[in-house]
């Protein structure tokens, strides 16, 4: 009896530690809004960035590539095109961990102020990831559906939304899912430019407390348990996307 | 040279190469309101893409095209107005998988015409009635055979109150079993008095409702007539060559 009883004092000896001394669940908490706050308007910046990268690129592709210019506007897209292949280039040849610190101690040194620089670092990083991705959706959709589009008189913008996107939407969800899933989980480098995230506040109770086990699987179920939920959100959306397939 | 009123399309010396391919070498016709015109040739003859130069799908290299007086070729045109008013169907029907039959219908009168979508839904419910697929109305494209998608598209087509239909191989891609509720529809169009340019490999659909037939071959018009005169009396040896494999 002794022995469970002694085993269950040092667990709660340690969870006691680990969670409630200095209220450490209430940083771990702050650390989860921190890890959420840079996921979430990184997605966003990700999406605008990767929308119109994949405007650019898939423009391109459709209409001009292998083509001599024609007008100046051939030329605008020609330029954007290459600007497009650089920064998509740079960003996926290079660990995001080095974009986060030189945007944050090169680019922003005299912001001081280490959130914007993961947004911005992790929006930038992600959009290249999302700008391929909805490129791929939107030249999977068959040029007929762009042709058919155009014959009853809507314009190149208007058969982009109300036709192609809508559809090519439906066959990236999974991959878009993807990545936003690697997104979240990318962001745990933010400590290195000094944020307090949720992976930054389990290593900081570990090395406080000296004791790895409660702090560190803590941190790795919450991510678990954000993924899940957003793996079970996503499939939802799939299935109701889904429903002109039968 | 002027336009007369009765042209509602006017090609002028229409060529169209694709890089070192040359598919249109200089056409040149008028198509007059209420005609009906078949086109046929062999495969590779440049037919469909004379077609789709005609709204434009295709850019001519050079030459003019005059839509209702119009010469579409002009870089400050706007094509979008012009095409609302050109019909056109595709082999592979296109229809707009993720939408309802109506839906697809739908979409360009309310977004273009600015119709309310009551007006646009009754409509489209008139037209779909009218090719006997009324009870289709609230369905994916995906649920049709390949012969109701086509009679969809045409529907879909004729929802903008087109001044011309164009027509690129519409039963080609049909099983055979499915040719005929297509092709009669498109006479019912044709007795209605709607203009109709047709790329078709059917003969016998030529033959019974065309005004005029031309015959393209190696990028140009080789021979044009009437359905009797290219059919019973072909003249250049191209066409007899033609027409002894295709009948």
């Amino acid at each position: 009896m002794s022995f469970f009883e002694n085993y269950f004092n040092e667990i709660k000896d340690s969870f006691i530690k680990n969670f409630i001394t200095q209220d450490r669940w209430k940083q771990l908490l702050n650390g989860l809004g921190v890890t959420l706050e840079i996921t979430v308007f990184a997605a966003i910046l990700g999406i605008v960035i990767g929308f119109i990268i994949a405007a650019v690129r898939s423009t391109y592709d459709r209409n001009l590539s292998g083509k001599k210019c024609r007008n100046f506007g051939d030329y605008i897209l020609k330029i954007l095109n290459a600007i497009c292949n650089v920064y998509l280039t740079v960003i996926r040849g290079t660990p995001v961990v080095i974009q986060l610190m030189i945007i944050n101690f090169i680019v922003l040194s005299s912001v001081r102020n280490g959130i914007y620089a993961a947004i911005l670092a992790f929006g930038i990083n992600s959009g290249a990831y999302v700008a391929e991705i909805v490129r791929s959706g939107i030249m999977s959709i068959d040029k007929g559906q762009f042709e058919a589009g155009r014959s009853l008189g809507l314009n190149y913008l208007q058969t982009m939304w109300h036709i192609v996107f809508p559809q090519a939407f439906k066959n990236i969800l999974p991959a878009l899912g993807n990545e936003f899933i690697v997104l979240i989980k990318e962001t745990s480098v933010a400590g290195y430019v000094a944020l307090k995230d949720i992976t930054y506040v389990g290593n900081l109770i570990r090395s406080r407390t000296y004791e790895a086990f409660f702090p560190l699987i803590t941190v790795a179920i919450i991510y678990l348990a954000i993924v899940m939920l957003l793996s079970h959100f996503l499939k939802k959306l799939e299935r109701r996307l889904r429903n002109s397939d039968h | 040279m002027t336009t007369s009123n009765e042209a509602l399309i006017k090609v002028e010396n229409l060529v169209k190469h694709f890089g070192e391919v040359r598919v249109l070498e200089g056409i040149s016709t008028e198509i007059k309101k209420g005609e009906v015109i078949c086109i046929i040739g062999p495969s590779g003859s440049g037919k469909s893409t004379f077609l789709r130069t005609l709204n434009l799908l295709e850019e001519p290299t050079d030459g003019h095209i005059y839509f209702e007086g119009t010469d579409i070729t002009q870089k400050n045109t706007d094509i979008n107005v012009h095409r609302q008013k050109m019909g056109m169907v595709f082999q592979q029907f296109n229809l707009f998988p993720h939408m309802t039959v109506l839906k697809n219908m739908t979409l360009a009168p309310v977004k273009l015409l600015k119709m309310s979508k009551a007006d646009a839904e009754k409509r489209a419910m008139e037209l779909l009635n009218r090719v006997g697929l009324s009870e289709k109305a609230n369905t994916y494209p995906s649920q049709l055979s390949g012969g109701q998608k086509q009679r969809v598209a045409i529907v879909r087509a004729l929802c903008m109150q087109p001044d011309v239909m164009l027509f690129d191989e519409p039963t080609s891609a049909l099983d055979p079993e499915m040719v005929g509720e297509v092709l009669d529809v498109m006479k019912k169009l044709a007795e209605d008095g709607m203009t109709m340019v047709v790329v078709t490999h059917e003969m016998g659909f030529a033959k019974e409702v065309a005004d005029r037939v031309l015959f393209i071959d190696e990028g140009i018009i080789m021979e044009e007539g009437s359905p009797d005169e290219l059919f019973s009396n072909p003249k250049s040896p191209r066409l007899k060559d033609f027409l002894s494999k295709v009948i």
